[in-house]
Formats: structure tokens, C-alpha cells, sequence
């Protein structure tokens, strides 16, 4: 049988090999941790804490501002020492709190709940939305709204996302193979949330340990039916549209949601923390990154708090080589390029590149377009990304929305492929920035 | 980190190692069997001819992009590569002192190179396959010294060798009966073909090196099939139903049709000129056949033996309308016309 996919995409090679075989470890504690109080797609939180209050570790420090909106706990104990603006990984200011470490771990009271699996649907959502989850991909939109659908649009199916389609990123491969039980676990509180009984884990073909591992944690719960998908090895695989199509043939209207074709689509990381939220009431204060990249000296997989800054992650991997020339949060394709090291990992930052010097692509010298064809034949969404790069280049931003503009989620597969180097999503966030859907 | 600065751009971060320059010098690569070939079979002449169009490509490119204060491009190779297919197009017996007829090639460069491709605005902009062009242009101009066919002699040392019709040209005057007595027999015929000793325009003549170099460069996806297969499987039908003797439909011999002219390096190596043709695969079939059709046209209705370059052209013509109706399918978007 043939591996299931999606038309299009690309071959990047995934450089798994720097971290794929190193276990989770956990980071050195923080002296001080900066968390960011919108982390998330929607509305920032609002501030609970007050300069010099004393905090426990995963009380909550900052209120959900709207129904689009996750809770944000503190991941250390110790002393809120400044509130403000600093700056995000995207490079937008945001307003944060600054607590200090007292080295001492002292968790506020979490409910523990050992029949979890009793819980009703209401009951499980109310833990998850405690517990500030957001999907851990990347895209950090919350997961309590994912989970509560208009009635109209009914669930049938949830998906686990094990693609990790990204280049270089470990994160839910390692939490696959250490804590299979716990992301079936997760699994099963979807499927409960949603009352139904099948559920699917997509899983790209290159990481056969996890395949093995899932489907082993997967033969030991009987009680409910789970496939573990085996799908092919391109990019952009784990995208949400694109898994649901390869799994469920089902194809997601363009601007709609998986959730306007009956799906839930969940990734790894995520549904982990789901379980640990349901089952121990712990809220998503910490999380798995990949610190790796040539450009690092060691690369590892590390569990780390929320609001660890990045510059003392990368100490933690022996620091940066000479020649580093780039310094990525998140994946290759879609990640974004710092400024500085001086800024917090989030919830939705799964990994840390660095990129050495002489890998690095000076997008300046690009060329014209040949029009070769290349960047549509590799377009998830089948658009026709020369045009639009064509016509955001010539100023014409409006007549981009003509090939469908808004219909882009900037994998970057068009610019990766195109031989000329032409910076194409550049040109797409220039125009998206400059006209309305 | 010894220096203290990074660099900050939009994502993507990686990227595919392949580059317009690679692209070109690998299918001016994909050439080199049938440059050979028609070496072999055309003596020093062909390989001056092609040299000549090269170097006065590439001159021409650098002369031009100066002027006009533009970045100097030769090194991308497509220069090359339309001086390369310029000279491919041409007969050999333009290299020949009496008449004086090697400015003609160089013209042809300078039609090409300045005036159909940086007039235009340069790479990725003309509208029209440079090197056909420059060809068409030649045939206009020099209209007879550009239909002197010489004999292949595979005689290193010839300089006048004979001249002879194309077999195109012997099909369309004399007829089939003609053709088949002048190689002696019908076998003979497809396997002279296919070798490539007959006459005809440099690089269009050994099929069996043109097919060498095609597959190559469908193997390493440089082109794929689309374009080639409709234009082909057009030509191929239409000669089977039109191309019989007098109104008798049916009988033609596609075979032949196929074999002859300038179909094969037209069809793998100038229609699949990415600048030219349909981006998108569906309009590149419609592409194809198009070209297929008018090629057909041309040879069975028309005044030239030959019509495969004035098919690519016109059809050149038609690219931007193509590509401006057929689009590729956006994924999701049938779901939300029904809404
Ligand atoms: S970045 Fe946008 S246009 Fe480019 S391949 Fe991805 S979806 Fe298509
Ligand atoms: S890949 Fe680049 S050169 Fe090729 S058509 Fe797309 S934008 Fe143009």
C-alpha cells in the first residue's frame, strides 16, 4: 500500500539525525523568567500579579482576555520582579511579567484526578482551558476553542498530528517514543470531549521507532479504536489541511477550518500536555524544544520552562559556533529569524535553530522569475506562487488576491524550491500586510 | 560568536540547492549528444556555426545588458544556451565562404539575445523563444542561403560538400514514393532517420542523440512530460489521419512525421522552454497540442515543408492567455463555489 499524502510539496533534507536520538532532558532552572502574556493567537491576557508579589509555581499570573484566549501560569516560584513590554520572538513588543527564581519549585495546589476518565465532556474542556493549553506547533492558537465547535459543524473525527514535518525539530518525536501511554491517553480525552470512539495518528514514515512505539502503547488500550497512519516523508506534511486530506481524503474549503469537514486536529506536544492538564491538573508552564542547528555546539532535546530565555538555552548547548549566521525559533520553513538572544521561549515555540554562516541564503541576489513552474507544482494549496510574487514585486497587491493570496499559510515551499531564490513569502507578507482578505 | 551580527529575513531558511545558471548549463548539457552527432555528420561547418552563434549570443548579451546598465548575466548559461539552440536551427552551409554568408548567424544572435529577449526586459519576461526567433528572422532575410541543406558526408575535410532537400522538403515536393527511392528502402529510411545522416539543420537531424539528451532531462525533471507527449501524440494522430496520399483519410505514416524536421529538438527542447510555455501542467498539454496541430498544418497545407518553429511560436503567442484561464486547481476551492 501506498504511503498517504497530499499533491504537492517538497523534500527538504530533515537533519533529525543532530537531536533524533537524544532523550528529553530537562533544562537548568532559570535564575528569572520572562513570560510573555499573550503567547497566543487571540486576545492577550490580562495581568493578575503586582511588581514584588510572591508566585508559586503554575498559579496563574495572567486571566484569558476574551474566549480567543489561553490562561498564562508562572513556571518557576518567586517574586513577580518587573512588568512591561519586551519583545517576542515574532519581534512585536509585548507586555510581560519578569519573575525571579527562588530555586525552590513549590507548585500551588494542582487537583490531581486519577478517574479523569470519568469526567464528562464539559468537565474535561473546563481542565483544559485552566490549564492554558494552545496547539504547540507553532501556531499557538487555544486549544479550548478548537475544542468547542459551533453545534452546527459537528466532530467525528480527531486527529493526532505526528508528522513534525519541519527539518531538524525533534520535539514530538522524542515524546513519542517516551511518552507513548500518555499521548494515547491524550487521545482518548479528545475523542471523549468529542463522544466518539476512532481516532487517528499520522506519523511520516521516517521515524519507524515512533510508528513502533505508538503502535504498541496503542495495542495495550483496547477499549477504543486508534490507527496509527504511516505517511510519506514531505513537507509540508503535518500541516493540518494537508494531514487531513492524506488521513481522511477529506478536503478543507479554502478560508475554512478542518473543523468545517468534521475533523479536530491535535499535534503531539499538545495532546501531551492535554493529558498532564486532565490528568494531574497541571497547567502548560513548561514544554519540549529542539536547541539544534550546525550553528550550535550541542545540539539536545530539552524540557523547558516557559519564559526561559533563549540566550541561556543556547549556553546550555555549549554556546553558539563562530560562524553562526542565523538564529531561527521554530522550524526551518517556517520558523522565525532573531534579532537577538535576549527573548523568552514561548508555549508555541518548538524549537531553536542556528544556522552556521555558510548555510544561510542571502534572498538579496534573487533572480527573475523564469517562470519554471517549479513553485506551483509544489504549492499544498495549488496556487500559483510565481504570480503572486510577480505581482506583490510590480506593486499590483491588490491583484494578487486574484491567485488567491489569502488562501497561502506560508510554508515556504514555493521559495525553497524556486531556482531563481526569490524571497516569494517576502513578497506574500508584503501583500497580505498591504491589502484585506 | 566572534561577530556580533545575525541575519533576520523571512522564512523560509533553507533552500533547494538548484539555480536558474545549473538549470541552464545542464540543458545545454542535455545538447551535447546531438552536437556531437552533428559534427560527425556535418563536418567543421556545423561545429563553426554553433560556435559562431554562441560566442555572438553571449557578446551580445554582455554588450547589451552594459548598455543598459543592467547586472551582467552571461554566467547564468542561458545565453549560452539560446546561442546553442540558435545554432542547432541552422544549416550548416552557412559557414561557407562563396556565397559569404557567416554574418548571418551572428545577426540571428543579435536578434535573439537583444531584441526578442532584453527588449522585452530579459530573462523570464520575452514572450518569445529567443532562439526561434532569431531564426524565423534569418529565414526572412536570407531566405535562400538559409534553406542550403548539405549532405551529410561525415567527411571531416569537406568543405563543399553537396547540397540536397531535407526530407521534409523531398516528402512535400516529390511525395513519399520519391523519398523512400532516394534511401533506398523503408527500413533504411527510419533508421538513417533516427541516426541522423540525412540533411536538415544542425542539431535537429541524429533523433537517437535528441532523445538521449531528452530523457536525460526528463529523468532529472528538468522538463516533464506534458509538453512533449501532446505534441508528439498530436503530430503523430493527425499525420495518421491527414497525411495519406490525396483524400484517402488514414493512411498517413506518422513514423516519418515524427522522425523528420525539427520535431524532436522542437518538441523536448524549445516548446518546453519554461520562459515560453504554460506554467501550469493542464495549459501545457493544451500547449502541446496546439503546437501538434499547427505543425501538421504547416507541413500538409502550407508553403514550408517545415512548420514545428512557426507552431512553437504562434503558440508563444497564446502562452500568457493560457496561463491567464487555466490556473491550477487551489485545493479546497470546489467545496466553497458550491457554498
Ligand atoms: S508559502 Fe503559500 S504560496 Fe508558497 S507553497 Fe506555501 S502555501 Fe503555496
Ligand atoms: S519557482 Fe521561482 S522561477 Fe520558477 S516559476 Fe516559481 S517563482 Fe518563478
Amino acid at each position: 500500500m501506498g504511503l498517504l499524502t497530499f499533491k504537492g510539496g517538497i523534500h527538504p533534507p530533515d537533519r533529525k539525525e543532530l537531536t533524533k536520538d537524544k532523550p528529553i532532558a530537562e533544562a537548568r532552572p532559570p535564575r528569572t523568567v520572562a513570560i510573555p502574556l499573550s503567547q497566543h493567537i487571540g486576545a492577550p491576557c490580562k495581568p493578575v500579579v503586582t511588581i514584588g508579589q510572591d508566585v508559586k509555581k503554575g498559579e496563574m499570573i495572567g486571566e484569558p482576555g476574551g474566549f480567543v484566549s489561553a490562561a498564562v501560569h508562572s513556571s518557576v516560584s518567586g517574586k513577580v520582579i518587573a512588568t512591561g513590554e519586551f519583545p517576542n520572538v515574532m519581534g512585536r513588543m509585548v507586555p510581560s511579567i519578569v519573575i525571579e527564581n527562588d530555586g525552590k519549585e513549590e507548585w500551588t495546589i494542582l487537583k490531581d484526578n486519577p478517574d479523569y476518565a470519568n469526567l464528562s465532556s464539559d468537565e474535561l474542556k473546563e481542565k483544559i482551558k485552566a490549564a492554558g493549553i494552545v496547539g504547540l506547533g507553532g501556531a499557538a492558537f487555544p486549544t479550548i476553542v478548537k475544542l468547542s465547535p459551533p453545534k452546527e459543524k459537528p466532530i467525528d473525527t480527531v486527529i493526532i498530528n505526528g508528522a513534525e514535518c519541519e527539518p531538524y525539530l525533534t520535539v514530538d518525536y522524542r515524546l513519542m517514543l517516551e511518552k507513548p501511554h500518555e499521548i494515547i491517553e491524550g487521545l482518548k480525552v479528545l475523542m471523549k470531549v468529542f463522544g466518539i470512539n476512532k481516532g487517528f495518528v499520522g506519523i511520516e514514515n521516517n521515524k519507524p521507532e515512533a510508528i513502533k512505539a505508538m503502535g504498541k502503547a496503542t495495542r495495550e488500550r483496547q477499549d477504543v479504536e486508534i490507527v496509527i497512519h504511516a505517511l510519506e516523508v514531505k513537507y509540508p506534511q503535518g500541516a493540518e489541511k494537508m494531514l487531513i486530506k492524506a488521513i481522511t481524503g477529506r478536503e478543507v474549503p479554502a478560508r475554512g477550518l478542518p473543523m468545517d469537514v468534521g475533523v479536530v486536529v491535535q499535534n503531539v506536544s499538545t495532546t501531551f500536555a492535554i493529558y498532564e492538564a486532565v490528568r494531574y491538573g497541571k497547567p502548560l508552564i513548561d514544554r519540549v524544544i529542539t536547541v539544534t542547528g550546525e550553528g550550535v555546539r550541542e545540539s539536545k532535546n530539552l524540557l523547558i520552562k516557559i519564559g526561559t530565555l533563549i540566550s541561556q538555552l543556547i549556553e546550555e548547548c555549549g554556546g553558539l559556533q563562530d560562524s553562526t549566521g542565523k538564529i531561527i525559533a521554530g522550524g526551518p520553513m517556517m520558523g522565525f529569524a532573531l534579532s537577538s538572544l535576549d527573548m523568552p521561549v514561548t508555549k508555541g515555540t518548538s524549537g531553536i535553530l542556528v544556522l552556521p554562516e555558510d548555510k544561510v541564503i542571502h534572498t538579496e541576489e534573487f533572480g527573475p522569475c523564469i517562470r519554471c513552474g517549479r513553485c506551483i507544482d509544489v504549492c499544498p494549496m495549488g496556487l500559483m506562487p510565481s504570480m503572486l510574487s510577480i505581482y506583490s514585486e510590480k506593486g499590483f497587491y491588490e491583484g494578487s488576491k486574484e491567485y488567491n493570496l489569502w488562501d497561502c499559510f506560508e510554508c515556504g515551499s514555493c521559495a525553497y524550491i524556486c531556482p531563481s531564490k526569490r524571497p516569494i513569502v517576502q513578497f506574500i507578507r508584503l501583500a497580505k500586510s498591504l491589502t484585506k482578505p | 560568536m566572534k561577530k556580533n551580527t545575525v541575519i533576520v529575513s523571512v522564512s523560509p531558511h533553507i533552500m533547494s540547492e538548484e539555480t536558474v545558471s545549473h538549470i541552464m548549463w545542464t540543458v545545454s548539457l542535455s545538447l551535447f549528444p546531438a552536437f556531437v552527432m552533428a559534427v560527425y555528420f556535418f563536418g567543421p561547418r556545423a561545429l563553426f556555426v554553433t560556435a559562431l552563434c554562441i560566442i555572438s549570443s553571449i557578446l551580445s548579451e554582455y554588450f547589451v545588458q552594459k548598455a543598459m546598465k543592467k547586472k551582467i548575466t552571461i554566467s547564468d548559461g542561458s545565453a549560452f544556451l539560446t546561442g546553442l539552440l540558435l545554432g542547432l536551427n541552422l544549416p550548416a552551409s552557412l559557414w561557407s565562404l562563396n556565397p559569404f554568408t557567416i554574418h548571418v548567424p551572428i545577426i540571428g544572435s543579435f536578434v535573439a539575445i537583444v531584441i526578442t529577449k532584453q527588449l522585452f526586459g530579459g530573462l523570464g519576461y520575452n514572450i518569445f523563444n529567443p532562439a526561434l526567433i532569431g531564426r524565423v528572422f534569418l529565414m526572412a532575410s536570407w531566405p535562400r542561403a538559409m534553406t542550403i541543406w548539405n549532405e551529410p558526408t561525415a567527411a571531416f575535410v569537406a568543405f563543399d560538400a553537396k547540397t540536397t532537400a531535407t526530407p521534409l522538403g523531398i516528402l512535400k515536393e516529390e511525395g513519399i514514393g520519391r523519398l523512400i527511392e532516394v534511401f533506398g528502402d523503408k527500413v533504411n529510411l527510419y533508421t538513417q532517420l533516427l541516426i541522423g545522416h540525412r540533411s536538415g539543420s544542425i542539431g535537429e537531424t541524429s533523433i537517437i542523440a535528441l532523445l538521449i539528451g531528452a530523457a536525460f532531462l526528463l529523468y532529472k525533471r528538468y522538463i516533464t512530460w506534458h509538453i512533449p507527449a501532446s505534441f508528439l501524440g498530436t503530430v503523430a494522430v493527425l499525420a495518421w489521419i491527414f497525411g495519406g496520399k490525396g483524400t484517402c483519410l488514414f493512411t498517413g505514416d506518422p513514423l516519418l512525421h515524427l522522425l523528420s524536421g525539427g520535431l524532436i529538438l522542437g518538441a523536448f527542447f524549445m516548446a518546453t522552454d519554461y520562459v515560453t510555455c504554460p506554467s501550469v501542467k493542464t495549459g501545457q498539454i493544451l500547449f502541446g497540442i496546439g503546437c501538434g496541430a499547427l505543425t501538421m498544418l504547416i507541413r500538409l497545407k502550407g508553403g514550408y515543408p517545415e512548420g514545428v518553429m512557426f507552431a512553437i511560436l504562434l503558440m508563444n503567442c497564446f502562452t500568457p492567455l493560457i496561463d491567464r484561464t487555466i490556473r491550477s486547481k487551489v485545493f479546497g476551492a470546489i467545496k466553497v463555489k458550491t457554498k
